[in-house]
């Protein structure tokens, strides 16, 4: 059986949550997660590819993005943290110190 | 030598140096003791170099000194080279002695001014950069002394600069100076595209060697070189810088503004006597000018009332003398005349020092009278320094001024003309000088309420060397009658030869006799009007009008210039300023700024800082992107 649209069509739609989660949602960390959403609908539909198309390249791909994704958690709530302790507040609202 | 001649130029560099360095703390006459002693220090190693030069053969005298390159680039290739030969050497002594002179007496007229100090460091950069105009062996390196000593006149005319009349006339100078400065710069750039070389003995000798400059050519160099000299020495049309000058401290007057820079411009002159002798127009232009400034500013000098106005114009009057000489081509009359001019009219700007420092500062000779027995000094000496300049046998400058008025006679370059405003200026001269001796020193006092004081002897001293020196400076010119022999010209004569005469020796005496007799008419004119009949000159006042008015007025002539020149430059200013710049090119400037600041304005308005919006921005164009990428 041919699973390859239901496979695509769970990866758009998680990628879709996250940019939406990403431009509607004010909460810092929640923002955060939106973009992993993406970042793992993005590996879904790689490892999709590599199963359908018979190649390792899309696995390999998403061995990438996992490591990549792991030190941009890092380095983000580290600084989402820092946001914190300084002000109290991750509401992305607050926070438009760089306005023209 | 080479040792020598440049220790003459560096001891007052060296004096300028320390006092600038060290003298801050100094007691106050140490400054000027150290200006003093440097400058006579020059003096003592230049009669030095003159020994040294009299044991040379006559036509072996010029010693070139070079030191080192100075410019080089393409077919220019000057060097700092410095030039002793009878004429510079002339120079430097006169230079040095009498300025050595004055550094002494300044020690004396400046005392408790709080800028005794500078005003030594500015004297002694003063002979520093006199002594590099007339050594240098090039134009350029005379070019250098030739704005260093107007920069120091302008320094010093300014030097109680809080008194904005007194800066200003320190501007005047040097403004004025810009213009002769500007042509003698073409003048010196012509040279160099002409003969290809600025050094003065291979232009010398080039054109000596060949023929092919256009008359033309010369005449444009000759007369552009003469634009700078008239500048400096206050010749017309540039002469109007001079008597303003007198604003500076006397012994100022007396060394820049009579005795040496002025004659820089005559100087110049006969050290480019080979060149000028290419074109008798440009000679006669020079010629010209100098006895038409003589007799214009003997006529300005009759009727001023401030004692050193009336020096200041005497001044431009005898530095015509001299450029008339050099337009006939009386070279070594010339100079003769600077030396025994700056004697004598060194003594009687110092001697107007002396009275001015009596008085506490008036300068109307209206106001002065019968400062003989207060004065004895400088009342005597004064009076020698009258008769010198007066012509009047025996002292300085009846030597000199005969010398300059036989030529004018007798060479192929001169002409009655010319002569006859000899004479008439040298009676003019004996009359006013007459009148500001009377004035001055005779007759009744009219300063009531002071109590006038003979000048200290650091004062003094140098008044009676002076006036010694005005008495016997003329030995050294005797004319061709008395058997005693010419010793100036003979010494001049290998650099700068005498002109053809058209007149045998036997008419020299004519020529003298008749000076003699306007010399004395002038001071007997002036005893009946000033002294004996003084109701006749009222009369005589009365009867000459309007030329006594326009002459107490100085023939309108800065007025001629405010309104001719001055006055449209001003307005030509004044619409490049309003109009041009304020509003042309300063609206142009701000437009331009509004423009990209409103635009920025509006742009920065996308950039709220709001992440989320750029993020939406981003979602945006990726959108697009796979929209453009897919359509086809």
């Amino acid at each position: 059986m041919d699973y390859s649209g239901v496979m695509l069509v769970t990866s758009a739609a998680i990628f879709t949550i996250g940019v939406a989660g990403v431009l509607i949602r004010r909460n810092a960390l929640i923002f955060f997660m939106s973009i992993e959403l993406m970042l793992n609908a993005a590996n879904l539909a790689f490892a999709s590819f590599s199963y359908f198309l018979n190649s390792l390249d899309g696995q390999v791909f998403v061995f990438f993005v996992m490591m990549v994704a792991a030190a941009e958690a890092a380095v983000g709530l580290g600084i989402i943290i820092a946001i914190f302790k300084n002000r109290k507040t991750v509401d992305l609202y607050d926070l438009r110190l760089l306005q023209g | 030598m080479k040792f020598l001649i440049l220790a003459i130029l560096c001891f007052p560099l060296f004096g300028l140096s320390v006092n600038f360095l060290f003298g801050r703390k100094w007691a106050e006459p140490w400054a000027g003791v150290l200006a003093t002693a440097a400058t006579t220090s020059s003096f003592v190693l230049s009669c030095f170099l003159l020994f040294h030069i009299l044991n040379l053969p006559l036509t072996d005298r010029t010693i070139v000194a070079t030191y080192f390159n100075w410019i080089s680039t393409g077919p220019l290739h000057v060097d700092f080279a410095l030039q002793i030969d009878p004429i510079s050497l002339c120079m430097i002594l006169v230079v040095t002695g009498v300025g050595s002179l004055i550094h002494l007496y300044s020690i004396g007229y400046m005392a408790k001014d709080p800028g005794f100090r500078r005003y030594f460091i500015y004297l002694n950069l003063f002979i520093f950069m006199m002594l590099i105009l007339v050594m240098a062996a090039n134009l350029p390196l005379l070019f250098v002394g030739w704005e260093g000593v107007g920069l120091c006149s302008y320094l010093l005319i300014g030097f109680w600069y809080e008194d904005i009349l007194k800066a200003q006339a320190g501007k005047k100078a040097f403004i004025v100076n810009r213009i002769g400065d500007a042509c003698f710069l073409i003048g010196m750039f012509l040279v160099l595209k002409t003969f290809g070389t600025l050094d003065f003995l291979k232009l010398d000798s080039q054109i000596l060697s060949s023929t092919t400059v256009s008359l033309t050519t010369a005449t444009i160099i000759s007369l552009l070189l003469f634009g700078g000299a008239a500048g400096k020495s206050a010749q017309i049309p540039l002469y109007i810088w001079l008597p303003d000058a007198m604003a500076g401290p006397t012994p100022v007057s007396a060394l820049i503004h009579a005795a040496t820079m002025v004659t820089a411009g005559v100087y110049m002159i006969i050290r480019l006597n080979v060149l000028y002798l290419l074109s008798p127009i440009a000679m006669g232009v020079v010629a010209t000018i100098g006895f038409g400034t003589a007799l214009f500013a003997a006529l300005i000098a009759i009727s001023q009332n401030d004692i050193k106005k009336v020096l200041a114009y005497s001044t431009i009057s005898q530095l015509g003398y001299m450029f008339g000489a050099v337009g006939v081509g009386a070279f070594a009359a010339a100079l003769f005349h600077l030396i025994t001019h700056a004697f004598f009219k060194a003594l009687l700007f110092l001697g107007s020092g002396s009275v001015i420092h009596a008085l506490h500062g008036e300068q109307d000779i209206q106001k002065m009278g019968g400062l003989r027995k207060a004065l004895p000094i400088t009342s005597k000496t004064f009076l020698i320094g009258v008769l010198a300049i007066s012509g009047i046998p025996i002292f300085a400058g009846f030597f000199s001024k005969d010398m300059i008025l036989w030529f004018t006679a007798s060479s192929v370059l001169g002409n009655w003309g010319l002569l006859f405003v000899g004479l008439t200026t040298a009676g003019l001269t004996a009359l006013y000088m007459f009148r500001l001796y009377v004035l001055t020193f005779l007759g009744t006092p009219r300063t009531a309420g002071t109590h006038p004081h003979e000048a200290p002897p650091s004062m003094s001293i140098p008044l009676i060397v002076l006036a010694f020196l005005s008495i016997v400076g003329g030995f050294i010119g005797l004319p061709e009658w008395t058997h005693f022999p010419d010793i100036i010209t003979n010494f001049i004569e290998p650099i700068a030869k005498l002109p053809e005469l058209t007149l045998g020796h036997e008419a020299e005496l004519i020529v003298t006799v008749v000076s003699i007799v306007i010399a004395f008419l002038g001071l007997g004119i002036g005893y009946y009007l000033f002294v004996s009949r003084p109701a006749e000159k009222e009369r005589l006042t009365g009867a000459l009008q309007p030329l006594p008015t326009w002459s107490q007025n100085k023939f309108y002539i800065d007025e001629f210039y405010g309104r001719f020149f001055v006055g449209p430059i001003m307005q030509f200013a004044q619409f490049c300023w309003q109009f041009i710049d304020v509003q042309i090119i300063d609206r142009a400037v701000n437009l331009s700024g509004s423009i990209w600041r409103k635009t920025s304005n509006t742009m920065s308005s996308i950039q709220t800082g709001n992440v989320q919006g750029y993020a939406l921005w981003m979602a945006i164009g990726t959108l697009f992107l796979i929209y453009f990428v897919f359509k086809g």
